[in-house]
């Protein structure tokens, strides 16, 4: 793994992927422009709702778009790199996952960079603009631990996205068309993180906020960026619990991709 | 040390069949019933059998893409998938309806991409790249994208890509399927020099049998996932009774059937006028050479045996251990 010549690879495949897309140049203008939408619909629709309500979930508008900034940047960012793997059951059928596996490198990697959508990155830098216009207007009272957690909670929601997107691809090693299911668990868990998770009640609160942790991308980090305390009466460090949550799932990702692997091999399907 | 042994090579593979509307049922199917397979430094191995005889199973298997369900497998003395990524460095491998290449980028780049990926030094990458444009006319296309190659053109792009971190092992899957005869004949005559030389083994299915005839002296057939012929193409003819013959245009019929040693007369046609035999033990020329002697002779042909028929018989004799 740390052999130098390793990475000069990965940044040649990452290289050749750019200059594959830039062959369709106006298609992907047209994308990167088009790709801004979904992110700010999601703004839009905040706003939509604090239009007609002054509060959400004991939310001011300030304080929600704080939480959007952080849900919408981890996702685009988590998107942009490692969404794509949501077409491994494509790769699988095409063939091109064993073109992968007969070369001398990881096949995640091989994987994600060969086929890394860079016309999201536009989504990606929509989402952190919402985020720190957010961060600016939100009132924060600033201290060296909060700087460091406004670094560290938006990487980790995107480390926390990305191990989503993979375990839920894994899917498709074991049942070719899983495609749906495992966008109600992305595309799910990013509306999730988008409001606080106080406006969600009952066991759905319980499983998608803390049984798959995605209350620790936005809403647990937002809580301690304002120093609110959480409604929920959940104690304040857990806003600073992120990291671990983010690399808890990381750690469950490779697991279940070494797993899903195994299995392909065995099977061959 | 054999570059490949096989040991019990078994794959399985869980099948769900439909039974019913919604029904489903489990069945093991097995793709390769257990293999064992030699092959020595230099040889090139012609891997042979009917759609779904575990032809591809079996490289696969090889190259450390699907784990053996038993048995053992050892290429360049490394375990193919636990050792994945260091026997990659010391195979190479062209599966004729998957590409290595970049599709949007001109072939070009695709090559200098996968000197990258294989860790090639500079000099080496250009000196093996230099020889294969030339064997195989690679210029006029390197700086065409690959969706824009030909079949054929693509293919010689593939073999190329597949031999530029200089492979000990050189696995091929289909390396002529739909390609014009220009190109099989390229591909052909590029392999047999690479075989020459004689350091690179080679490995490769076809249903081309030309292929095979052309390129491997060793021609394994699989059937139902089992070997059921490990030799040279001779020994296959011979053990299936398909022999060279020998055709005689005579200016006369002759009194009586001739009898020569070493060949066995198997037909007479046009009234006596034409003779064939099948060569046993004796040579062309002495059959030709004792005919002389007995008769005017019009015209000799010789007619080589087909092995699409000898193959085509063993595929559908019932699979008996070879």
């Amino acid at each position: 793994m740390a052999e130098p010549g390793v990475l000069t690879a990965y940044r040649a495949l990452l290289g050749a992927q750019a200059r594959s897309q830039a062959a369709y140049r106006t298609s992907f203008v047209v994308d990167l422009v088009g790709n801004v939408g979904a992110t700010a619909f999601d703004v839009v629709t905040v706003f939509v709702l604090f239009g007609v309500t002054r509060e959400l979930g004991g939310f001011t508008l300030r304080e929600t778009l704080v939480i959007v900034g952080l849900s919408s940047f981890a996702f685009a960012s988590a998107d942009l790199l490692v969404g794509n793997i949501e077409r491994l059951s494509r790769y699988v059928r095409t063939g091109l996952f064993d073109a992968v596996l007969v070369r001398p490198l990881a096949a995640l990697p091989q994987l994600l960079l060969m086929d890394l959508p860079l016309r999201k990155v536009s989504r990606a830098v929509f989402g952190l603009a919402v985020l720190v216009v957010a961060l600016a207007s939100a009132g924060i009272h600033w201290t060296p631990e909060r700087a460091a957690l406004v670094v560290v909670a938006p990487l980790a929601g995107v480390v926390f996205f990305g191990s989503v997107f993979v375990t839920t691809a894994t899917v498709s090693f074991y049942w070719i068309d899983s495609g749906e299911l495992a966008n109600s668990v992305t595309y799910g868990g990013r509306d999730f993180t988008a409001y606080p998770v106080t406006v969600y009640g009952g066991w759905f609160r319980t499983l998608f906020a803390y049984g798959m942790g995605f209350a620790f991308v936005s809403y647990h980090p937002a809580l301690a960026l304002l120093g609110r305390a959480d409604p929920l009466g959940l104690p304040a460090w857990v806003g600073w619990a992120a990291p671990g949550v983010a690399l808890v799932a990381a750690a469950i990702a490779a697991l279940a991709w070494r797993v899903g692997i195994r299995h392909y091999r065995s099977t061959g399907s | 040390m054999s570059v490949i042994e096989l040991r019990g090579l078994r794959k399985e593979f869980t099948v769900r069949v439909k039974a019913g509307r919604l029904r489903r049922e489990r069945r093991t199917v097995t793709a390769v019933d257990g293999i064992d397979l030699r092959v020595e430094r230099g040889e090139m191995v012609g891997y042979i059998g009917p759609n779904g005889a575990g032809k591809s199973t079996t490289l696969k298997m090889l190259t450390g893409v699907l784990m053996p369900s038993a048995g053992e497998a050892r290429v360049c003395g490394l375990r193919p998938v636990a050792e994945r990524t260091r026997l990659a460095l010391r195979i190479g491998v062209v599966f004729g309806q998957r590409s290595q290449l970049w599709w949007d980028l001109p072939l070009r780049d695709s090559f200098e991409l996968l000197r990258h990926v294989y860790r090639v030094p500079v000099g080496e990458h250009a000196a093996r790249l230099a020889r294969c444009r030339g064997l195989l006319d690679l210029d006029e296309f390197l700086d065409t994208p690959v969706r824009q190659l030909s079949l054929g053109q693509r293919m010689r792009g593939e073999l190329t890509a597949a031999l530029l971190h200089g492979p000990e092992v050189l696995f091929l899957d289909e390396p002529t399927i739909g390609l014009d005869v220009v190109s099989k004949q390229a591909v052909r005559g590029f392999l047999t020099e690479l075989g020459r030389a004689g350091d690179t083994t080679l490995v490769l299915t076809t249903h081309d049998l030309a292929d095979i005839e052309r390129l491997c002296q060793r021609l394994v057939v699989i059937d139902h996932g089992r070997v059921v012929h490990d030799g040279s193409i001779a020994a296959l003819h011979s053990r299936y009774g398909s022999r060279r013959m020998v055709v005689a245009e005579l200016d006369a019929p002759l009194p009586e059937p001739p009898a020569l040693p070493g060949a066995l007369l198997v037909r007479v046609e046009a009234d006596g006028h034409r003779l064939l035999f099948a060569l046993e033990s004796a040579s062309v020329a002495e059959v030709v050479a004792g005919l002389a002697g007995l008769a005017a002779l019009r015209d000799i042909s010789i007619v080589e045996p087909d092995i699409e028929e000898v193959v085509a018989r063993l595929y559908r004799a019932p699979a008996e251990v070879g």
